[in-house]
């Protein structure tokens, strides 16, 4: 759609503009400003550069829980996406069935995250909940609060759980869209059903599955409040991610320099890989056109 | 196939139930009988638990906390985005693609960054444990997807319903609040079901800015956790009544959620 030139469209956004940056702007520049300061009390701070950033970049703390964050963000996503779109094609198309099925599936997102972490923890306890009574019935050994493996799959098993539904949404609604004449074409040319789905569905999918990747990825990163209320990123460290690391040392230590040089580094990673991800599908789709 | 289909999604739909349907079994059971036998359903009902949250103020007051940030939230997101977004789907202007991106990078931001600067900023202007501190920190989420979102729905609207309006004589707000925004009731549905469900589930923020006045109900829900143990049984029955409000909310929008979940780009 050609738009026209209008500078006085500036009034009608500026409200937002000093909304975001009044919440945005402010709180970030105070973080930069902490960053490269040693603070003492109010009237003691030192001029400190780059210090902070080097101590926290070879602190192996941040090493390992980025690690940790990186391995779980690649983990969830890789199940979620194929799952999500599995989900979604399977869903009924018309009728009662699919608004029920899409207000199931909604419920997940719906729930307030330390509830989403205390249903699991009821769920998957071995003592009271029906998921690890019935794993340690089949006589597999499971206690999610002990045994560091156990921990992992049952938050993975969790973010699952709580997060798949939105991609499955995200492409309901992409299939929705879908002209039915695409599908008599396809009848008519005789198409398997992968053939359907590999050159009408997944290319028609592909808007909405970028913003459930983004989505996913970005909510993935920060994750704090689930495993927080399940493990307590415990046994040991072995589920503690990057928020979690960063709100123990500035509200638990109140090392507030290196807590935020850590959450400027923090911050330009979820940036930086949002972008790289988003201009290598942008560049993909010119090559092809 | 088809068969196929449904065993499908209804195997997917007992694994999201079957979580929840295990809260509810909890929240009508007593402690005794949470710990004591093991039983796929409540051997003996009671509505106990649900007793003490409802007739202890410090426990139902955490709802009524929660609510109001929430709808405070809903409606300074829909108040600021509607005119931006319209801006940003009808006008090119100086920098609208920088703005435009800037305002989604907010969206990325981890709120754990965010946690201490907030808190230090909301007490120095006196806004701390206040409903509207929660809701103006939510906005630092909600905003951007909401002007995402509805930015979308405004752009399938043909802008020559703007000019026709313009010619019969409409002044912008009264073209705006009489035609434009009916035509997108079903975007504005969809963002306010995105901006309720972003701050009703967020907790890090919503804790942090607040302290008793405010204190939202997810926040409360920690006091179960004594001396002796936790309390599963208000801890599951007040785990129950948070789902609620987000059930009757997917219910209103149930039709619109098709289009609205492709954020209106479909």
């Amino acid at each position: 759609m050609n738009k026209i030139q209008n500078n006085r469209a500036w009034f009608l956004v500026l409200p937002v503009f000093i909304l975001v940056a009044f919440s945005a702007i402010i709180p970030l520049m105070t973080v930069v400003n902490y960053s490269v300061q040693d603070i003492f009390d109010q009237n003691n701070a030192y001029f400190v550069g780059v210090e902070w950033y080097r101590d926290v970049l070879q602190d192996p703390r941040l090493q390992d829980s980025l690690l940790r964050q990186f391995m779980y963000s690649g983990s969830v996503l890789a199940i979620e996406i194929p799952l999500g779109i599995a989900v979604a094609l399977m869903m009924p198309t018309r009728g009662a069935m699919a608004s029920l099925s899409l207000i199931l599936l909604a419920i997940p997102l719906l729930i307030p995250w330390n509830v989403v972490g205390t249903i699991w923890q009821i769920f998957a306890r071995a003592d009271i909940g029906l998921l690890g009574y019935a794993i340690n019935g089949m006589g597999i050994e499971y206690n999610y609060a002990t045994n560091a493996t156990d921990a992992w799959l049952t938050v993975v098993l969790m973010d699952v759980w709580h997060w798949t539904s939105l991609i499955a949404l995200l492409c309901y609604s992409g299939l929705r869209a879908i002209p039915d004449a695409y599908y008599q074409a396809a009848k008519i040319d005789r198409a398997s059903d992968w053939a359907i789905f590999k050159y009408i569905q997944l290319p028609k999918l592909k808007g909405v599955l970028i913003i459930g990747v983004l989505l996913r990825f970005m909510d993935s990163f920060m994750i704090y409040t689930e495993p927080f209320v399940l493990t307590g990123g415990g046994p040991g460290n072995s589920t503690t991610f990057l928020s979690q690391t960063l709100t123990k040392m500035a509200i638990g230590q109140f090392d507030i320099g290196p807590a935020a040089a850590f959450s400027m580094i923090y911050f330009l990673i979820v940036l930086l890989v949002s972008w790289l991800f988003f201009t290598t599908i942008s560049q993909l789709d010119k090559n092809k056109t | 196939m088809s068969r196929k289909k449904n065993i499908g999604i209804t195997a997917y739909s007992i694994f999201v139930l079957l979580p929840v349907y295990w809260l509810i079994n909890m929240s009508f059971k007593s402690n005794e009988e949470i710990l004591g036998t093991f039983s796929l359903w409540p051997q003996q009902f009671t509505f106990a638990n649900y007793q003490v949250i409802f007739t202890d103020p410090s426990w139902y007051n955490g709802y009524f906390n929660s609510i109001t940030y929430v709808v405070l939230n809903s409606i300074i997101t829909l108040l600021v985005a509607l005119p931006a977004a319209y801006a940003f789907s009808r006008y090119k202007f100086i920098g609208d693609k920088h703005l435009f991106f800037w305002l989604l990078t907010n969206r990325m931001a981890p709120p754990a960054v965010f946690l201490l600067p907030f808190f230090q900023l909301y007490s120095s202007i006196g806004l701390f444990d206040t409903h509207i501190a929660v809701a103006l920190a939510h906005c630092l989420f909600s905003v951007p997807l909401a002007v995402w979102i509805l930015e979308g729905f405004m752009s399938s609207v043909p802008r020559e319903i703007d000019e026709t309006a313009y010619i019969d004589g409409y002044s912008f707000p009264r073209f705006f609040i009489r035609i434009f925004l009916p035509l997108i009731s079903s975007g504005i549905g969809v963002t306010v079901f995105f901006s309720f469900m972003f701050s009703w589930v967020e907790l890090l923020l919503a804790r942090t800015l607040t302290s008793v006045n405010a204190k939202p109900i997810a926040a409360i829900m920690t006091r179960t956790i004594g001396a002796d143990g936790i309390d599963w049984g208000v801890l599951s029955a007040a785990g129950v009544l948070t789902i609620i409000p987000g059930i009757l909310v997917i219910y209103f929008v149930r039709n619109h959620v098709a289009k609205g979940f492709a954020l209106g780009r479909v």
